[in-house]
């Protein structure tokens, strides 16, 4: 289990914003009416969308008392799940996946870019720019490693010179187009020989 | 060698378009309403001649579990739900599936909520997949338009409903009863077995959990015929299936294959080779993190599928294939994969919380060289003990890597204990408790 922080500031109140409502609306018709607490998740994505991605505990209680559900049980879920930052992040959230596919090919030194040129310890907002970074478990991209998910687009297939040209738009606040950075089609291999050998033969 | 025809999934690189006027070019929804309007029993016997096994990691025979599914329904609706929570270190298939087949999912959803009386699906994709997830909506929003969803289904006259719920960045959720958990608004905690699934599952109705790929192809073999699927690959093992290759290797790619192909072709045909050669080949991991790895000398004849994998002390697992090769630290790598585990265990059963950090700390301990000698038959002991002893089969998955390191590379592990037992040296040993406990501000 991970260690979560709760923020030492926390705002007062919070309540979904009108359009916000609405959305809810519709996430409620997911599920069957007497199950209302399976919202909690969606609802608790929509809190930290509404509120520059990150909770704070007022919002937890307002989405415990809409749900219907005891506080300590949203306060659960939302320290459960790792994907609930419970403190400010960055305006550009960098996580860069370190699991062992992503090592084999180099991730050390994406975090090594990352330290230098964000900020020295991660979870901290960066002097310039509004950027922070964090080491993150499998991103599930492994056949395009190393690769770094920057809020919620994948930039894929990296190396030292693209990481550094990325957080250097990230920075100015000029983020590059997300995809792969050796202008591959998506996972398909490199060169592709199969489709010669099938036509051989 | 898998021929053309014969491959499932023809836009697994997105080279024909994914939305649904280039998928019902390439046949999908091509008659679904015969197919249902065949019958469960007809469904499920086919699905039992291909003899598919479940693509998730534990091989289960798919139309068994659909014929687990109560016959009738009672006073409890029925679910089916998808597992799309793929966070198992090496595996990227079902986001590919995702984002360029879905079509294929949806159609399979219906068909598979059809055979197990279900008319309302939960799809449960992992957290950080949002961009596929929106992709897999728009999928689905233009099945609805063409009324392959919703009331009378592609006039199957079966309702049925598609909801997407996202997860939020926890492996353990990829554990259906963790998933289950997850859907209801609860921590994602495995639930004990039985009661399964298939008659105690979400909101305590029936439930069928099943994997993307497993899904996504049983309309085409229902299209092409169950014998059709089982002449492809061998015995019991049939099929196809999309490797993931990554690591390593020249050229990291998805690839769809037959089941059974070796090793070997698989990584020199379709991935370019490893990077140095074959000889620089050190160790793979041939089905996902929670596999055991395999040195160089059983990879070189090594076949891939369920039951070859299993006789190696192995599995297929999710079948992400991860290539180390010579220049690699192997303890290292294990090492991160023993961390991975340590921050995913859900806490809920003691060996595991406890163990999954003990097991790191050790590996840690070894890759700086200060372990001593004793500390390999405690790991060998603390993988033993978390084995078995779990709820949920994270624990397995967390002890097989370290015991497959230590089966195959004691040596490697051992020339690396030269260390005086610490207690010796009398010295405050930092690594005896987690790291972030010794912080001032966590304590």
């Amino acid at each position: 289990m991970s260690v979560k922080k709760i923020h030492e500031e926390q705002p007062k109140d919070f309540e979904f914003s009108e359009e916000n409502l609405k959305k809810v609306e519709q996430i409620l018709k997911r599920y069957p009416e007497k199950n209302k607490k399976s919202a909690v998740m969606p609802l608790l994505y929509l809190a930290q969308r509404q509120n520059d991605n990150w909770i704070p505990l007022a919002a937890m209680k307002y989405i415990a008392k809409y749900l219907a559900m005891p506080y300590i049980s949203v306060y659960e879920v939302a320290t459960f799940y790792t994907m609930y930052n419970l403190s400010p992040v960055g305006k550009h959230f960098i996580q860069v996946c370190t699991t062992t596919p992503c090592l084999l090919r180099g991730a050390d030194k994406i975090v090594k870019l990352c330290k230098e040129n964000i900020s020295p310890n991660e979870n901290e907002i960066s002097k310039k720019g509004s950027c922070s970074w964090i080491e993150v478990e499998c991103l599930g991209a492994c056949v395009s490693a190393p690769m770094i998910q920057v809020n919620e687009d994948y930039y894929e297939d990296l190396d030292e010179k693209s990481t550094k040209e990325i957080l250097t738009s990230l920075i100015n606040n000029k983020p590059l187009k997300p995809g792969s950075f050796r202008g591959r089609k998506n996972t398909a291999p490199e060169k592709i020989s199969t489709d010669n050998e099938e036509k051989h033969a | 060698m898998l021929k053309k025809e014969n491959k499932i999934f023809k836009n697994l690189y997105n080279e024909f378009g994914w939305d649904i006027e280039n998928s019902l070019k390439r046949d999908d929804w091509k008659g679904t309403k015969d197919i249902i309007s065949k019958g469960r029993e007809w469904i499920i016997n086919e699905v039992k001649t291909s003899e598919l096994r479940g693509r998730g990691g534990a091989g289960f025979s798919t139309g068994l579990k659909w014929s687990f599914a109560p016959k009738e329904v009672g006073s409890r609706p029925h679910y089916l739900v998808i597992n799309a929570d793929e966070s198992e270190p090496g595996t990227c298939k079902d986001r590919d599936i995702l984002r360029f087949e879905p079509q294929k999912l949806i159609e399979g959803c219906l068909i598979a909520g059809y055979t197990v009386n279900a008319h309302v699906c939960y799809i449960y994709i992992r957290g950080e997949y949002l961009n596929e997830g929106k992709r897999l909506q728009d999928a689905i929003d233009q099945a609805y338009e063409k009324n392959f969803l919703g009331k009378n289904a592609c006039g199957s006259g079966w309702d049925f409903d598609i909801h997407i719920h996202y997860g939020a960045g926890a492996y353990i959720c990829g554990e259906e009863t963790a998933l289950l958990e997850s859907i209801e608004g609860n921590k994602g905690q495995p639930r004990l077995k039985p009661p399964f699934p298939a008659l105690v599952g979400l909101y305590g109705c029936p439930t069928i959990v099943n994997n993307v790929e497993t899904v996504a192809v049983v309309p085409t073999i229902l299209r092409r015929g169950g014998k059709w699927f089982a002449s492809i690959g061998r015995a019991k093992n049939t099929g196809t299936k999309i490797f993931c290759i990554s690591g390593n290797v020249n050229a990291p790619c998805n690839v769809e294959e037959e089941m059974g192909i070796p090793l070997k072709d698989l990584i020199e045909k379709h991935a370019g080779g490893v990077v140095g050669g074959w000889d620089n080949l050190q160790a793979v991991i041939p089905g996902g993190s929670s596999m055991p790895l395999l040195p160089k000398k059983i990879c070189d004849t090594l076949t891939m599928d369920f039951d070859s994998l299993i006789e190696n002390k192995s599995g297929l697992g999710t079948a992400g294939i991860v290539v180390i090769n010579k220049d690699q630290d192997i303890v290292e790598c294990m090492a991160r994969i023993a961390r991975f585990y340590k921050h995913e265990s859900c806490g809920q059963c003691t060996p595991c919380r406890e163990g999954s950090g003990w097991m790191w700390r050790i590996l840690d301990r070894v890759v700086k060289r200060k372990a001593t000698f004793s500390d390999i038959d405690l790991l060998s002991d603390v993988t033993k003990q978390i084995e078995g002893h779990t709820i949920c089969a994270f624990g397995e998955g967390s002890a097989w890597p370290v015991q497959g390191l230590l089966r195959h590379f004691r040596k490697e592990v051992e020339s690396r204990c030269r260390e005086e037992p610490l207690i010796k040296k009398k010295l405050n040993n930092p690594y005896l408790v987690d790291q972030h406990l010794l912080e001032n501000k966590n304590a």
